[in-house]
């Protein structure tokens, strides 16, 4: 067993190393670097669309998922052994996509077979890009209180009403969305639908954000017919599949605090402030902070090991995304802070060709939303305090 | 290897877990302390130890032991911490284990300690804060060496058996070379030891040297060559000391949760009130990332991989840092009676604080892992 595994590491690197290229190795610039796919999609190099290609060939853009839906049908173990290989050479993931974090989960789960095949292969070759219609102007942290409806018109569901915060959605191809279907039962009245964002009635609004960028939009459905076939488990009961997902959504934005910002944080600060006689970052007590730091960084790398370990072997407790989630954000907030602070006055720069255009303070002023999106800080406290401590509620 | 416990490891946990919370809660160690307890622990619990294997776990299966790793007796230290229980078991079955592993001592110590007749403490520190600096010197006599210098915060060290002593043979104080490590009878002529009574009631010793004649045989490994020796009887104490910690941290926590879960004010739980709920929430989560992160140093340590120690010293300092919060959460959610000798929190509080300081403290791992990047 173990001598397979051995094999398939070796065979897995030598892979890699024959198929990613160097270029695909090296620290991401910037945002442009990240290949989101879709079916407009938008390479920074030629190198970029190969890598993709070729690992979307192999199904290693999904590992794990079966063969049939695009996957590469990898047990645990192999899974891991990609992920670690992969890790070790650097290598950059071939495709951001909140369709592979997110909504593939809930379709392997929830997704009845057709659902499946039509839209997983596309998600794991990068050739539709999927957007979350979750929050609302009057549903954020209370997010069953959402009240877009959708109206059953016999063949079809006509959806009216708007969304807020949808990532991306102004370049999203397809929406995967929570709709109220039944105004008598908060919780068990929300279905779980998907639709082309090409349809008519769609429109989006970009928000101008703190850091100058608009990852996020207000969402319009006016009149969106939605073909019943659309319709992801069953009707009333899109809540569980909410939940399922918001779970995988939780993990990925947990994965934040593990990003590295192409160099180590103490590099940034020795590049300002040097080095003392003794070959030590000179600020004392900037040092003192980074290296305390480094501790909660890796420790935390620990747990998200331990983590996707225990969810493939289905061992994890279902509440511990929020934990994830909680832990991972509130330290990549600190990593920016110390990133900041390290950077001096040069990381204030905001429109200069030296500082990317401000690439590293309007990185700062995004990870301020990593402890608000997919569920504030408080709310994983909430849970965390209701499900997996057990104390009485209020 | 996945990061959590294969099924033998769980079945250990089990009985580890049974065991020690039935022969050593912390009823026991409160009833050593009331009876001002010269020992520091029980000797006929260390006996028992042996006879369900613990003393063994990491004693090679060649030399009569289980043959098992820094896991399992990571799941056997974190009991002894849940429970506070008064043991040599780090000092002895890990520590002095570790350092002995494939030594000409080994014959002599291994199955003393197998059987629970002997205990081991560690001489290694000579100053109040753990540090690489080691004075005490070992010049060549005879046909031996003469010891001479001071040592503290030597746990067990006025009832130990063997004393593992840190001495400089090459060298001056601060080099990391030029050290030997030397495997020490209790008897030895020119030893004066001073047991001190600390704040968690265990007892640690400041011990004297004055040319302490030692045969070349007491010598493990090799002369000067004492590092290597040191560095695994250091990771192998410290990643234990983590393990301890976890079990003292997580105990804390429990004792924490169950009183929020029962205590009433204002004629509501006072585990319903969300300022109580996220301060709990929040050491919950530190305490997990800690537990991962002294796994991943155990089986790193297990499998002789590179970067175990860093990874020894990320789980000493994690698990300093949540402990020592899950402690002071645990009395200030107590309240009032956390504060009372009565209550089992304050007991928590002073074993983490000594368990803090031994074999290093976070900010003195933090600095280790900032050196080995090289800033």
């Amino acid at each position: 067993m173990s001598d397979d595994l051995e094999a398939f590491r070796a065979e897995t690197r030598d892979w890699l190393e024959a198929n990613c290229p160097p270029e695909m190795r090296k620290p991401m610039r910037s945002d442009k670097d990240i290949c989101w796919g879709g079916r407009n999609p938008q390479f920074s190099s030629p190198e970029q669309k190969l890598w993709l290609d070729r690992m979307a060939e192999r199904g290693w853009t999904v590992p794990d998922w079966p063969k049939e839906y695009g996957g590469g049908g990898l047990d645990p173990a192999r899974a891991k052994i990609v992920r670690e290989e992969m890790a070790r050479l650097k290598c950059r993931n071939p495709l951001y996509s909140f369709g592979i974090s997110m909504l593939g989960p809930a379709l392997l789960k929830y997704g009845n077979e057709a659902q499946k095949l039509e839209h997983l292969p596309k998600i794991a070759r990068g050739e539709i890009r999927w957007c979350q219609g979750y929050s609302e102007p009057n549903a954020g942290s209370d997010l069953a209180g959402l009240a877009t409806s959708a109206e059953d018109k016999g063949d079809h569901f006509l959806v009216n009403g708007q969304k807020v915060w949808t990532s991306y959605a102004d370049k999203a191809d397809w929406i995967f969305c929570l709709v109220r279907t039944d105004r008598s039962n908060k919780h068990n009245g929300i279905s779980f639908v998907l639709f082309d964002m090409e349809s008519e009635g769609v429109s989006t609004k970009p928000i101008l954000l703190i850091s100058g960028y608009s990852p996020f939009c207000e969402t319009f459905f006016d009149n969106v017919k939605v073909p019943k076939e659309n319709l992801v488990g069953e009707l009333n009961r899109g809540w569980d599949v909410a939940k399922y997902l918001l779970g995988h959504e939780r993990e990925m934005i947990s994965g934040m605090g593990l990003r590295d910002s192409g160099k180590p944080l103490h590099e940034s600060a020795i590049a300002t402030v040097g080095r003392d006689a003794e070959g030590r970052l000179a600020d004392p007590l900037l040092r003192a902070q980074i290296a305390l730091f480094e501790v909660r960084a890796k420790a935390f790398a620990a747990m998200s090991e331990r983590f996707i370990d225990a969810l493939k072997a289905g061992k994890a407790h279902p509440a511990q995304p929020s934990m994830m989630k909680y832990y991972g954000t509130e330290l990549n907030k600190t990593r920016y802070e110390l990133l900041m602070a390290s950077g001096g006055s040069d990381a204030l720069e905001w429109e200069s060709a030296e500082s990317g255009n401000g690439a590293l303070p309007r990185a700062w002023l995004r990870t301020k939303a990593n402890s608000i999106e997919g569920g504030t800080s408080e709310i994983q406290l909430n849970i965390i305090a209701k499900r997996i401590l057990e104390l009485p509620n209020q | 290897m996945p990061l959590f416990l294969n099924d033998e490891q769980a079945m250990l946990a089990d009985t580890a877990k049974d065991f020690v919370a039935e022969h050593a809660p912390v009823s026991h160690l409160r009833k050593l302390r009331d009876d001002h307890d010269e020992t520091g622990f029980s000797p006929a619990l260390w006996k028992q130890f042996a006879e369900m294997g613990f003393t063994g776990i990491l004693i090679p299966e060649n030399d009569n032991g289980l043959g098992l790793g820094h896991v399992e007796a990571g799941i056997v230290l974190e009991e002894i911490g849940r429970n506070l229980s008064p043991s040599p078991f780090l000092t002895t079955a890990v520590a002095a284990v570790s350092a002995l592993q494939g030594s000409a001592q080994r014959d002599r110590w291994f199955p003393a300690i197998l059987s629970g007749d002997s205990v081991a403490a560690l001489a290694i520190d000579e100053h109040a804060k753990h540090g690489g600096c080691i004075a005490m010197k070992a010049e060549r006599s005879g046909n031996g060496f003469r010891l001479s210098g001071t040592k503290q915060f030597v746990a067990h060290g006025h009832v130990a058996d063997l004393i593992l002593v840190a001495a400089r043979t090459a060298g001056s104080p601060q080099d990391k070379e030029g050290i030997t490590l030397f495997a020490v009878s209790k008897d030895s002529t020119g030893m004066s030891v001073d047991p001190r009574r600390l704040a968690d009631s265990s007892l640690a010793s400041h011990m004297t040297f004055d040319n302490v004649e030692v045969d070349a045989d007491a010598v493990i490994g090799e002369v000067d060559q004492g590092g290597t020796v040191l560095n695994r009887l250091l990771a192998a104490g410290r990643t234990g000391a983590a393990a301890e910690m976890l079990g003292v941290g997580s105990g804390a926590m429990d004792l924490t949760v169950n009183y929020l879960r029962e205590r009433k004010q204002f004629g509501v739980h006072i585990g319903s009130f969300q300022a109580l709920q996220h301060r709990a929430a929040h050491l919950y989560s530190e305490l997990e990332v800690a537990r991962a992160a002294i796994l991943k140093a155990q089986q790193l340590l297990d499998g002789g991989s590179e970067g175990a120690e860093q990874a020894v010293s990320v789980a000493k300092a994690q698990i300093g840092l949540a402990t020592t919060l899950a402690v002071q959460e645990g009395i200030q959610m107590h309240g009032g009676i956390g504060m009372t000798d009565e209550y089992d929190i304050g007991f928590y509080m002073k074993r983490g604080r000594v368990l803090a300081e031994l074999f290093g403290d976070a900010n003195y791992h933090a600095n280790l892992l900032a050196e080995a990047s090289g800033y």
